[in-house]
């Protein structure tokens, strides 16, 4: 139903509540995050899932966000947003 | 009412959450939560509520925090909210609301107003519990992904409303019809993700204890619980209760929706099924549906100092419609057991308190636990049945105690 509404409008006319400004881990590629994650969620659904998904845990989120959800996010987008994950939210590796 | 209607006056309305001050109001939050998930949590009074524990706000997911049941009913302020997509409905636009009723296999259409579904149709009460399929997936071991729910995603509620069998007789349900198939007001963001539609098979849709309640606890339905109207499904998780009901379809095929398909499945056989949901099933996953046998301490709270001279365990215990037979309370961390107090019976879909008085004890630790069997002899299971998603977690919970 909202699909001919500009981005930022659309935010604001989704959201009923305020929303607490999140703020993730500074690094490369943060932006390909924020830009694509917060379109349709809090950022604290990365934090809240941390640290215990594994890089392939994460890749398969991202999938899911994708092909479940419905997402519109391209492969290279996809690739930033996985590897921000696990390189700043993801399990150790095992040893 | 088209969903752009009610979505146009959204922008006028925004709502403040009021941020609770974290370091006045103490809560417990469980040692096995995942790290980050302990880093986010927050409590937040939403409008109309009292402090809540955050899990998200957008979506809204927050839960109660453990001191909410002390009683074995939750006062709609401190009923929890979930919800899977963000774009939700103002109070205001809801003032338009009606809710259609019809489908494929029904013999005609109706829409009806909230003062038709309250005056149109018998007004039946239940007491029933209301409880996140994902209430403790952050307990989880190993952790699974999702919001990571403590103990809170749960309340007990005394709904009022018409049955939906009631309401179903009205269209005239054909011979053939195998779901009833629901919608509610709240959407996704993007058009591309999947709405939140969810079904019920035709037997569960007919049976006495499912309502459309217009009521809850004698109240208007909170906003973020469903108002005006939402679908009440005793004995099975919150995935069924549809908030903010739109549309009721009745329908000879099987809903074919990520929300059923994909989501909120269990591994097939895993845990204790009454009434089966044949036509969602496939070979290896079900449908989660029936509410598995558990209990909660309520008081006291982990990590706490108790008097020597005893102190009383009180909680809540329930099940998917059999009826709560015991509840057993172990100070030992389930080496021994005894047998607790049991509250007033409000039905057997609602909570049952129960409550132990220790007596005096010897100065030192005390792990207690709390373990419910229902009427059908099912017991907590002492070992987590993991699934993929977490669901179904009723292993008894530890509450560490010093007497001095």
């Amino acid at each position: 139903m909202l699909r001919y509404l500009p981005l930022a409008a659309m935010l604001f006319a989704s959201s009923a509540f305020a929303q607490e400004e999140v703020a993730l881990k500074p690094g490369p590629d943060l932006d390909a995050v924020t830009t694509s994650c917060a379109t349709c969620h809090t950022l604290n659904y990365i934090r809240m899932n941390s640290s215990f998904l594994t890089l392939d845990a994460w890749k398969a989120e991202v999938s899911k966000m994708r092909e479940a959800y419905g997402a519109p996010i391209d492969d290279q987008t996809a690739a930033a947003i996985t590897r921000y994950l696990s390189a700043n939210y993801a399990a150790p590796p095992k040893s | 009412m088209k969903r752009r209607d009610m979505l146009a006056g959204l922008g006028g309305s925004v709502v403040a959450a009021r941020a609770a001050h974290a370091a006045d109001q103490s809560v417990w939050l469980s040692p096995q939560l995942p790290e980050g998930t302990r880093d986010v949590i927050r409590l937040e009074t939403l409008p109309g509520k009292q402090p809540l524990i955050r899990l998200a706000d957008r979506p809204p997911n927050y839960e109660a925090p453990i001191s909410a049941f002390r009683t074995p009913v939750t006062p709609n302020e401190q009923f929890f909210v979930r919800y899977h997509l963000a774009s939700i409905p103002a109070i205001d636009a809801l003032g338009t609301w009606s809710l259609t009723v019809g489908g494929e296999a029904a013999e005609r259409q109706i829409t009806l107003r909230l003062e038709e579904l309250q005056s149109g149709f018998e007004q039946v009460e239940v007491a029933a519990v209301c409880q996140c399929s994902g209430n403790r997936r952050g307990l989880s071991s190993p952790h699974v992904a999702g919001v990571e729910w403590g103990y809170g995603a749960m309340g007990c509620a005394t709904w009022r409303g018409p049955r939906l069998r009631d309401v179903l007789a009205k269209v005239g349900a054909k011979a053939d019809a195998i779901e009833v198939w629901f919608d509610g007001a709240d959407g996704p963001v993007l058009a591309t993700t999947p709405d939140f539609h969810k079904s019920l098979p035709i037997h569960k849709a007919m049976a006495d204890e499912v309502i459309i309640a217009t009521t809850m606890n004698g109240g208007k339905l909170p906003h973020l619980n469903g108002y005006p109207a939402r679908v009440v499904v005793p004995g099975w998780t919150a995935t069924y209760w549809m908030k903010h009901v739109t549309s009721i379809q009745v329908s000879r095929k099987p809903l074919d929706s990520f929300w059923m398909q994909k989501a909120y499945r269990v591994p097939a056989g895993m845990f204790a099924v009454d009434r089966p949901f044949p036509t969602q099933d496939n070979a290896t996953t079900w449908p989660i549906t029936d509410i598995v046998v558990n209990s909660l301490v309520a008081d006291p709270i982990d990590g706490t100092r108790q008097p020597v001279d005893g102190f009383t365990v009180q909680g809540v215990a329930w099940d998917r419609g059999h009826g709560i037979r015991q509840v057993e309370v172990s100070l030992d961390g389930g080496e021994t057991w005894k047998p607790a107090d049991l509250g007033k019976d409000l039905g057997p879909f609602a909570f049952r308190a129960f409550t132990l008085r220790t007596g005096k004890l010897a100065p030192g630790k005390y792990a207690i636990a709390s373990r419910a069997t229902n009427n059908a002899g099912e017991t907590q299971a002492a070992k987590l049945k993991f699934n993929p998603a977490g669901y179904h977690n009723n292993v008894p919970q530890q509450v560490a105690v010093t007497a001095a």
